[in-house]
């Protein structure tokens, strides 16, 4: 549905985006993650036929975005980062306008917007410049859907909102994808990854990784341990300086920690076990537990955890340097 | 303990609408405050009316000792403020910002000098003294705003988001520098959205419909609610509001 390849772009001297490229398939929700800076609204508005990529070629519902330009943007949604509605219109005014602006009606595509529109509509006689944030950001969906666009663009919806408002507003997308629309939606928030069907890890312009957010979890091949004690802001300073630990970083109420390849010494003692993985990282814990004992922290947890999208995110990102 | 703020019953109302109902809270010197809530919930209006930038319309507060209905550019003078939305002048460059604020905050002329190289050297921003900021990395922007915001000694500073749109990794060091900060006796009022760092708050007062619902450390306030993470308590807490709209 959506496809670049080898896409580029530089402004003078930043390189905004290198050899982009991904697919999007019809019906997902794909997400775009990473950073500000990371090049996602310049590849947004590539794709949306507002700017020229320097090099590669990108098509949206098989049209080319150079050749067909006109014909895409009479498919496709755009909701951008910015609010960029008429803050001197009413709430109604606005939805008639780009329903109009795309020769339909309000009434013609009113059931695709009607669960989010309702929400607003006590409202609609309101400047959208008065409204809320949370109450801008459901216009905007309703004007960038009223044409009923084939795919949806959306740039950074949940940026600055609150995590319940940002749990309804992945609920109202994943209404919009059972009603067949295709959405491309970018976020700087990790923990919207595992509500995409496919992600992109994006970084100073480049792509990290492309799969779904279980499989990008799957492809983390080191041991990750949570780590907690009493002390956490001690517990923190003293692991770094653990010569096995290879990164600890802070995770709300643990930190995580990945070791350096440290199976040689259990191999040395355990030579003629079958290598069973379980035992090797119940020995590693252990050793770690005593080490931090040693240095006084009291209540000490130590698990071997899964890693989430955001430490992917980290390991990934050190190569990207 | 000394009080570094002390808020009695503030309420701020907009005609018939009450941003700010009857809030009471204290926080003590040195101590990292997290002040969450949804969107609408009042959060801003309380936070401008603390840093004296909003008169209320009922209740006090004293912020840094000072009474922000009669001393609001005592208050000024006396707290540190940045916000991910806007923090330096991206067309001066860093020691330019530096010099800037310092002048707005009048550190004493012989003083500038020293803490401006000792700040730089500290980021590892010697080498960028003369660049422009809107050309530096967003991360070292945000870790310059945050030095810039504490230059002038404050005894609390003010964050507002200061970790939005930050990559994983530099949101991790933005608040080891936190961490260090407070290490110094600097009390640090912040609002996030991301909940993992709530936890890293020693305390955490959530906001819902003008009123907070709930204050305490992030440990009590998981075993109040049963809740296995700080994401847990804000939903908990916040899906009920009634402001949902906002």
């Amino acid at each position: 549905m959506i496809s670049c390849k080898n896409i580029s772009k530089k402004y003078k001297k930043v390189q905004a985006l290198s050899d982009i490229s991904f697919e999007v398939k019809p019906g997902e929700i794909f997400g775009l993650i990473g950073p500000d800076g990371a090049g996602k609204t310049t590849l947004f508005r590539i794709l949306t036929t507002l700017i020229l990529a320097d090099e590669g070629v990108a098509s949206v519902d098989g049209l080319d975005v150079v050749n067909d330009y006109k014909l895409i943007r009479e498919r496709v949604g755009y909701m951008p980062g910015r609010f960029s509605l008429y803050q001197d219109l009413s709430v109604e005014e606005n939805l008639n306008f780009f329903a109009t602006v795309f020769n339909t009606t309000v009434e013609e595509n009113y059931e695709l917007v009607r669960d989010i529109y309702q929400q607003i509509e006590p409202f609609k006689t309101r400047k959208a410049g008065k409204l809320s944030g949370g109450m801008k950001q459901k216009l905007a969906l309703s004007c960038a859907l009223i044409h009923k666009p084939t795919v949806l663009f959306l740039d950074e919806p949940t940026t600055g909102v609150d995590p319940v408002s940002r749990k309804e507003f992945w609920g109202m997308l994943k209404n919009l994808q059972q009603q067949g629309i295709t959405i491309l939606v970018s976020t700087p928030y990790m923990d919207e990854a595992s509500l995409c069907d496919r992600i992109a890890l994006i970084q100073k312009g480049r792509l990290l990784t492309i799969d779904s957010p279980g499989k990008i979890a799957d492809g983390f091949k080191k041991t990750l341990l949570s780590v907690s004690a009493e002390n956490m802001s001690l517990l923190l300073t003293d692991l770094r300086t653990i010569p096995e630990v290879e990164n600890c970083y802070a995770f709300g109420d643990s930190h995580h920690i990945t070791l350096k390849n440290r199976t040689s010494r259990y191999e040395q003692e355990h030579s003629d076990s079958k290598g069973k993985k379980d035992n090797e990282i119940e020995f590693i814990i252990n050793d770690l537990k005593v080490t931090l004992e040693a240095k006084n922290h009291l209540n000490i947890i130590i698990k071997e955890i899964k890693p989430g999208i955001e430490d992917c995110f980290m390991e990934l990102s050190k190569n990207n340097l | 303990m000394e009080k570094v703020i002390v808020v009695e019953n503030l309420t701020k109302a907009f005609g018939r609408f009450k941003a700010v109902d009857q809030i009471s809270f204290e926080v003590e010197k040195g101590e990292i405050f997290g002040f969450l809530g949804a969107n609408g919930a009042g959060k801003t209006t309380a936070m401008r009316m603390l840093c004296g930038l909003s008169i209320p319309t009922s209740g006090k507060a004293l912020v840094a000792g000072y009474d922000i209905r009669t001393q609001p550019e005592m208050i000024k003078k006396n707290i540190g403020y940045m916000s991910q939305k806007f923090a330096l002048y991206e067309d001066l460059t860093v020691a330019e910002n530096i010099r800037f604020y310092a002048g707005i905050y009048q550190v004493p002329e012989k003083e500038i000098a020293p803490r401006t190289q000792k700040l730089l050297e500290r980021l590892g921003l010697e080498h960028e003294k003369d660049s422009l900021v809107k050309s530096l990395p967003l991360g070292w922007k945000q870790k310059l705003a945050f030095s810039v915001a504490v230059f002038h000694h404050p005894g609390i500073v003010f964050l507002d988001e200061p970790t939005g749109g930050v990559d994983p990794v530099t949101r991790r060091q933005f608040w080891e520098m936190i961490y260090e900060a407070t290490d110094s006796g600097i009390t640090v009022f912040v609002t996030t959205h991301y909940m993992d760092e709530a936890e890293y708050c020693d305390r955490v007062s959530i906001m819902v419909d003008g009123k907070i619902a709930a204050l305490d450390t992030p440990a009590n306030l998981k075993k109040e609610f049963d809740a296995n993470n700080m994401d847990e308590v804000f939903y908990r807490l916040a899906r009920n509001a009634s402001r949902k709209a906002d």
